[in-house]
């Protein structure tokens, strides 16, 4: 499942749902993404996030069909926030359910490193010095190639 | 005049832009016109500096922009043809 909402989200709900009706899954690992306080400015405020819509949800697809043809995993939950949010609140999250713990691992976090450099979001953030753009990492693209090798 | 514009192929897609990049040029979308020797998003982008100074600044190679097409995320050498939707936009900062 794949959701892009304003809306916040249910991790333990989500969680309950890959777990509930299906005696096949032995694992799951969950990640969650959050605003900090601190982040390339200081005191941060708020936190923006713009995407591109229809692309969107097709490229979070991709990601997550690539991770199941390499893992092993029984199914995959993304839900990516969009839209005014405030230090502590969920910006993202992944589950990957699977029989067995490793492939869980591992998918989750493929998915998040390439969510971080393929899929068409943008932060945004202010703070009493008003607002800029969040920059793109390098360590970020260095953790998608480490898939690639 | 007219012979002259009636020779030249135009092809026209839509242009989309976003995040700072949207802000620089101060729109989100439009259609383009362009001479159908304007295939690859290399091709786009020095087409586009030629505009002016804003986008000089964002398209001739100072800046990392990223592009997409059809919704796809492409490299520049990547083509495009005549009612694709093409997307500019910086590194991605989701997650």
């Amino acid at each position: 499942m794949i959701r892009v909402q304003t809306d916040d989200f249910d991790m333990a709900q989500v969680l309950d749902d890959l777990r509930k009706h299906n005696p096949k899954v032995g694992a799951i690992v969950s990640f969650v993404g959050l605003v900090r306080d601190i982040n390339d400015s200081a005191e941060v405020t708020t936190l923006t996030l713009e995407h591109y819509p229809e692309m969107t949800q097709k490229a979070l697809q991709a990601i997550v069909d690539q991770a199941k043809q390499r893992w092993d995993i029984i199914d995959a939950v993304v839900i990516h926030r969009v839209g005014t949010l405030l230090p502590t609140d969920q910006i993202v999250l992944v589950a990957i359910s699977s029989a067995h713990r490793q492939a869980a691992f591992s998918a989750c976090e493929f998915v998040m490193d390439y969510l971080k450099t393929q899929a068409p979001f943008w932060k945004k953030e202010t703070n009493s010095q008003g607002a800029r753009w969040v920059e793109a990492k390098a360590s970020d693209d260095e953790a998608q190639a480490r898939w690639t090798q | 005049m007219n012979s002259f514009q009636l020779e030249v192929n135009i092809m026209q897609i839509k242009v989309l832009y976003f995040a700072r990049i949207k802000e620089a040029v101060n729109y989100s979308s439009e259609d383009v016109d362009l001479p159908e020797d304007i295939e690859t998003i290399t091709a786009l982008k020095h087409w586009l500096s030629k505009r002016g100074e804003v986008w000089a600044n964002l398209f001739s190679g100072k800046l990392v922009v990223r592009a997409a097409i059809n919704h796809n995320l492409v490299d520049d050498l990547a083509t495009f043809e005549d009612g694709d939707e093409v997307a500019f936009f910086p590194p991605v900062t989701g997650g």
